[in-house]
């Protein structure tokens, strides 16, 4: 028996470099994981994957109505419609990965207690789901950019994976540490979407964060401020890139990732215990 | 063959019992705890750090040492909560072990039910790649076994309907079809043969055997159907309260398992009599489950069993009835039986010490679990002295050896009797002169 797999159960411990190798090695499931969820999400649905372009160009319009032309909100020269939807493209895929993440060990329970793999697979692969969604809302940008004649430039695209990054560990560093939470303590599920709401509003989204003015480093805090900011600075160029600003927001994310994740191994060995 | 396949060593599983009430905590209990008591709080808090907190810790499994050689298939049988499923779960690494390390070689798979993952969303089609990659199959894998899985499933012609207007009968051919089609050395099953028909039963058994047989592969199989372990595993292992106190050939296992004294639920006494059930004229002693003058909570369902219940009357001078309750597992009252013994019927008790036993005749319930609630009455006027719900259980078990009321079939019996009957048939040539 050469070759042979051989599988060693312990006591487990916290995170090591192995649990990084079985993800590896469960590539295929976190691919199907993905795939049903977006296989499952538009069925039954008359229009489908449309509902991914929709609502954040609904929200967009009425945004564009009451808050850029009744409520005169500045937007930094840029006219507002692709100021606030360059904002809330970025905002949506951070808010709906954080609150799929947050869940996706209870609405998986049924599977968890019934076959091993690593936990670690089912928030990543939320977060994938909502990164397709955002793909599919990103045409309607590119749409409106060409409405508007603004051009991107190239090192502004260069830089959206990178803020997609920072994304990312953001909300999968906290989304992980809620899912650990949420195993034990249902609070999570009301307290996350109003959290959340808050959240929007001390994000620049839906104004500028010039607006401020000399509280701005109260923004900076948050970390999707300086994703944001980043983000119409390099597409939509009103403003250089404020690379101290960025720098830091990825430092925090990634400090709000390893704690995620420590957290969550930590806790892990209970899941199929207490959901 | 020098190294066995799964070895097993000095697995204990400790769980703490508050993980285990209530589901889930709200934040709020415990943030109002904090406020009510802090010092509460932090005391119990600091035991936990330190370890101290004792009390609330359960061990559902104790040293568990085993080795499984490579093409064996090996039963776990044990009551209820003996630790079977924990087992199976620490195998399969859904929960990790408090103690101990098992080292496995080959490819492992688990069956702890069939169909996990299913989307009812999904199309058949859809539900057998999702299924297949949770189970461990690769995309390549499950593209080339296809065609089979869908065969043997035997739904063609509804493999791209959403599987939530599948029949359940479909929906379980279809999950057995993909668990069937793994290839894995060590396979871990736990009871998904309690789900579906005979036929299905069969099928399943059938598919299982051959796995074994043929192609080499290793079973553990966890299990209350005897029947089915007596079918599928040469050897067998027996867990009570988290131990293996039995190991060796199934035959003899399930024999020590049928004639076990690990009485958990097969007596009840009460010491001190001002806490026994009861009033100021009788009081409720000792209830006890006994198979040939032993008490056993496991008893063979061809043989007699004796429900005993031992009482003290204080008060002499009215006339007592005692009677018993049985209501099977699912709560089903199966029947009452009052006192029928012709010497005590409408006689008044003297002060003293008792003990009334009902027998149930061998081959006249049903295999299962059978709950017994011990009452003593008193009629004209009605007045009920104590009665003392769920005193004891036991366990029915057949031995499925061919002498007891199923005969030689395997499969489930509904029903919460089951016995013997006369039968006769009557047979009439048919002349077919024209």
């Amino acid at each position: 028996m050469n070759g042979t797999k051989i599988t060693i159960i312990r006591p487990k411990k916290t995170f090591s470099w192995n649990d990084i190798k079985e993800i590896w090695q469960y590539k295929e499931l976190l691919y199907f994981f993905t795939w049903r969820d977006l296989k499952v999400r538009y069925k039954q649905t008359a229009v489908g994957v449309l509902w991914a372009i929709f609502q954040p160009f609904m929200t967009m319009v009425v945004f564009s109505i009451f808050f850029g032309k009744l409520a005169q909100m500045p937007s930094d020269g840029i006219p507002y419609p692709i100021f606030v939807y360059t904002g809330l493209l970025l905002w949506q895929f951070f808010s709906s990965a954080l609150s799929e993440t947050s869940s996706c060990l209870i609405s998986n329970q049924a599977i968890i207690t019934k076959v091993y793999f690593p936990r670690l697979i089912l928030p990543i692969s939320s977060v994938l789901t909502k990164l397709v969604d955002f793909a599919i809302a990103s045409v309607i940008l590119v749409g409106l950019m060409a409405y508007y004649n603004y051009l991107p430039n190239l090192t502004g695209l260069l830089i959206i994976p990178l803020l997609l990054l920072i994304t990312f560990m953001a909300a999968v560093g906290f989304g992980l540490f809620l899912a650990a939470v949420n195993v034990k303590y249902r609070d999570v599920r009301y307290a996350l979407p109003f959290f959340i709401q808050m959240m929007m509003f001390v994000t620049p989204v839906i104004y500028p964060a010039s607006i401020a003015g000399k509280y701005s480093w109260i923004l900076a805090i948050n970390p999707m401020t300086g994703v944001i900011k980043a983000a119409r600075a390099a597409i939509l160029g009103n403003a250089p890139i404020n690379w101290e600003l960025l720098l830091i927001s990825g430092i925090a994310c990634l400090i709000m990732l390893i704690i995620g994740v420590i957290y969550f191994k930590k806790t892990e060995r209970y899941f199929a215990d207490v959901v | 063959m020098s190294q066995p396949i799964i070895s097993v060593k000095n697995i204990s599983k400790k769980y703490n019992i508050t993980h285990q009430q209530g589901g889930y905590v709200a934040l709020r209990d415990v943030l109002t705890n904090i406020a009510k008591s802090p010092f509460a709080f932090l005391k119990h808090k600091a035991k936990q750090a330190i370890g101290k907190a004792g009390k609330e810790e359960f061990w559902a499994l104790k040293d568990i040492n085993f080795e499984v050689n490579k093409g064996e298939a090996i039963g776990i049988i044990g009551a209820n909560g003996a630790g079977k499923s924990t087992l199976l779960k620490i195998l399969t690494g859904i929960t990790p072990p408090t103690t101990g390390e098992i080292i496995m070689r080959g490819k492992v798979a688990s069956l702890l039910e069939v169909g996990t993952g299913f989307h009812p969303e999904l199309t058949g089609r859809e539900n057998v790649f999702l299924n297949g990659a949770i189970m461990g199959m690769g995309k390549k894998e499950i593209s080339d076994k296809f065609n089979s899985i869908v065969e043997f499933a035997g739904i063609k012609k509804f493999i791209d309907t959403p599987v939530k207007r599948y029949s359940s009968g479909m929906y379980v051919r279809l999950a057995f079809a993909v668990a069937s089609h793994m290839e894995p050395d060590i396979l871990l099953v736990d009871e998904v043969l309690a789900v579906g028909d005979a036929e299905f039963q069969k099928k399943c058994l059938g598919k299982m055997d051959e796995v074994t047989k043929q192609a080499g592969r290793t079973i553990l199989f966890v299990s209350h159907n005897m029947g089915a372990i007596q079918k599928l595993c040469k050897k067998c292992i027996l867990l009570n309260k988290g131990e293996i106190i039995n190991a060796g050939p199934t035959q003899n296992v399930i024999n020590a398992y049928l004639h076990s004294e690990v009485c958990s639920a097969a007596s009840k006494e009460w010491t001190d009599i001002t806490k026994a059930p009861g009033n100021d004229i009788v009081r409720l002693c000792a209830v006890r489950v006994k198979q040939k003058d032993k008490i056993t909570n496991a008893v063979d369902i061809r043989l007699p069993v004796g429900i005993e219940m031992e009482y003290e009357v204080i008060k002499p001078g009215l006339m007592l009835s005692p009677n018993y309750h049985f209501l099977n597992e699912d709560g089903v009252y199966a029947f009452v039986s009052g006192n029928q013994d012709p010497e005590w019927q409408k006689k008044s008790y003297q002060k003293g010490k008792y003990i009334s036993t009902a027998w149930i005749h061998g081959n006249f319930l049903s295999e299962g679990t059978m709950m017994v609630g011990a009452a003593i009455t008193t009629f004209n006027p009605t007045v009920v002295h104590f009665f003392e719900q769920n005193a004891v259980s036991f366990r029915v078990i057949d031995s499925f050896d061919g002498s007891s009321a199923r005969g030689d079939y395997m499969g489930a019996i509904p029903g919460v009797v089951r016995p013997i009957l006369r039968w006769t048939t009557q047979f009439n040539e048919i002349n077919n002169k024209v």
